[in-house]
């Protein structure tokens, strides 16, 4: 077994981070001008008031995985079955995406350590097309639920999408079904299913696999929902609440679990795994950390 | 009857007609040699214009407001319907119906969206645009019908599920994502039916089935040609062009595989012969359901997800190092 090693390179890689490059970065909620390097040292959360600035997949896994890490079904890619074209053809929105992404689509899936215990993450990347559900987001995924039934080793995906990919039509609509059949597997199989759900989660994927998971814990202040809030404000002619669909509203509504500061989501999802796969250490009695690795 | 634009030659053709036929009636005419030759070129211009629509006229025909809908299906093909309401929840929604009946002398559970015909009734139905509450009665009856072997028969027929505060408070994408989970792993027979329009993860919501087939004048689609116009070319005047690049019309849609099977329609469509229609769809789920109940539960869940898992159109490249 060859986990830890990179075997699969994505041939189509181009370099360009989400956060844009230089020196300072600005914050967007408080308006700092921050060193980029102290805004990385934070696990990209403002040093000053605790905004999540939106990451793409390499940047996750950096923060998730102990280390090394396999990427897996790097091979699955797009195509453009129907001919689509807007205002540009989605064969030259793919190229595009492809220039301008580090993620070989807008879910990369990859498998690793966290905290030692062998998992398998699958984190979005809104930097491919708006982290648009087509098939290959699909495939992947459901890829990765199978394996992980079959391997009983515990699923994390990371959510942060706009919903279906529309260039790909009913074949998007589709992997909404396909997901969720694949998650009925992993269920059967008793192996722990946890979402992250960043900014922002909509449309397609927040009704297939966002909202399946057995935890769902969130990114603070996140947006997530099915219809988008432009499109709720259209229909009913009203603005719209403070706080309206974002990770504090949804966990007051009963649809997010815990809501979880990047800083400390490597640890919970340790623990939360550990619990959920019994491989827990004897309680130490003070009520405090009791899960560390051995 | 609403008329679009382009069927008014086949109107005015007809109303020809009709006044031909009165004046044979009152002994104006001799012989009938116009009226049948009239006749011929109506059936004609019918089958030429009605076999050709554009997918933005199929998309007009999907919502004609005189065509059937569920709860019409339900009452001429089905026996001993009763109407069960609720999702034991929270609410009853109007836009989403259901309870068990009988077809060809066997227990059945048949649900469907709702939409409605005059203004009173279309706000009742909230345009056929259900909320979590009816997406979880959905479910709460093909529950219902898990439990006592009843085959689950649904009817499509949503321009979206509701966008709105109180949706999004009890969890739209959630009911939708677990009506999608169950109902890959129902351990009954499950056949969707398209009787008008198809929209996205609304429609699909109920819509996870061994069969899935459209009826003709129908659409299914990611999203409704209007929306994808608004997000992709940034205005409202694309619908037409969205509706075609959307590949949204049954044909298209059973070429990739991802319908199993067209209900043809009377010429002109449903609502110009109801009865017809009806007789149609009750005729291709008696096949169907005869199809599914001889096939073993375990075998038929395991197919069904397996063809699911299928769906999509990707490459395996071999990627080196």
């Amino acid at each position: 077994m060859n986990w830890f090693k990179r075997v699969a390179q994505n041939i189509l890689t181009r370099s360009k981070k989400e956060i844009p490059e230089g020196l300072w970065n600005k914050c967007p909620s408080c308006n700092e001008i921050i060193p980029v390097k102290e805004i990385e040292e934070n696990k990209y959360v403002c040093p000053r008031d605790g905004y999540h600035f939106r990451i793409g997949a390499d940047q996750y896994f950096k923060l998730l995985f102990d280390g090394k890490h396999e990427f897996l079904f790097e091979e699955i890619q797009p195509v453009d079955v129907l001919g689509f074209k807007d205002k540009k053809p989605y064969r030259r929105r793919l190229e595009e995406a492809r220039q301008k992404s580090k993620a070989s689509e807008a879910v990369v899936i990859a498998r690793g350590r966290i905290d030692r215990i062998p998992v398998v993450i699958g984190c979005m990347d809104f930097s491919f097309i708006g982290g648009s559900m087509g098939t290959v987001v699909g495939e992947r995924l459901k890829r990765a639920m199978l394996l992980c039934a079959e391997e009983k080793i515990p699923l994390v995906v990371v959510t942060k999408s706009g919903g279906a990919r529309m260039q790909e039509s009913a074949f998007s609509l589709m992997q909404m079904a396909k997901t969720a059949a694949a998650l009925s597997e992993l269920r059967k199989a008793g192996v722990p299913y946890i979402v992250v759900l960043t900014d922002p989660t909509t449309g397609g994927v927040t009704a297939s696999y966002a909202m399946l998971g057995d935890v769902h814990v969130a990114e603070p202040g996140a947006l997530i929902g099915f219809a988008g809030p432009r499109v709720i404000k259209e229909a009913i002619g009203k603005d719209l609440p403070e706080g309206f669909q974002r990770s504090e509203f949804l966990l007051e509504h009963g649809f997010v679990d815990v809501i979880v500061d990047r800083r400390q989501l490597k640890e919970t999802l340790s623990r939360l795994i550990r619990i959920l796969t019994h491989k827990v250490k004897k309680a130490n009695g003070n009520g405090k950390e009791t899960l560390k690795a051995s | 009857m609403q008329v679009f634009d382009w069927e008014k030659p086949v109107v005015e053709l007809e109303e020809k007609l009709k006044e031909l036929y009165e004046q044979f009636e009152e002994g104006k005419m001799a012989d009938r040699q116009a009226i049948e030759a009239m006749e011929a070129q109506l059936a004609q211009l019918k089958k030429s214009l009605y076999s050709n629509l554009t997918p933005w006229q199929r998309v007009q025909m999907a919502r004609h407001p005189d065509r059937p809908y569920s709860l019409d299906y339900i009452e001429h093909i089905f026996d001993d319907f009763i109407e069960l309401h609720g999702d034991r929840r929270f609410a009853d929604d109007k836009a989403m119906v259901g309870g068990p009946a009988v077809l060809d002398g066997k227990s059945v559970m048949v649900i469907g969206q709702q939409k409605g015909r005059t203004t009173k009734e279309r706000q009742y139905r909230n345009f056929g645009m259900p909320n979590p509450e009816g997406y979880r009665k959905a479910l709460r009856l093909m529950e219902l019908a898990e439990r006592h072997g009843l085959p689950v028969i649904t009817f499509i027929d949503t321009p979206g599920a509701a966008p709105g505060i109180g949706a999004e408070e009890r969890g739209q994408g959630e009911a939708i994502a677990y009506n999608l989970l169950r109902m890959s792993e129902l351990r009954v027979p499950i056949v969707s039916v398209v009787i008008g329009e198809g929209a996205s993860g609304g429609a699909l919501g109920i819509g996870v089935a061994d069969r899935f087939l459209m009826m003709e004048n129908t659409w299914f689609s990611v999203i409704s040609p209007e929306s994808c116009s608004s997000i992709l070319w940034r205005s409202w005047d694309y619908k037409e062009k969205a509706a075609e690049e959307l590949k949204l019309v049954p044909e298209a849609l059973l070429k990739y595989g991802i319908i199993d099977e067209i209900i043809p329609e009377p010429l002109g469509g449903a609502h110009r012969d109801p009865d017809a229609a009806y007789a149609a769809v009750k005729a291709a789920l008696q096949a169907n359901l005869k199809k599914l109940r001889s096939q073993p539960i375990d075998k038929l869940t395991a197919r069904r997800k397996e063809k699911y898992f299928q769906m999509g159109r990707y490459e395996e490249k071999r990627v080196v190092e």
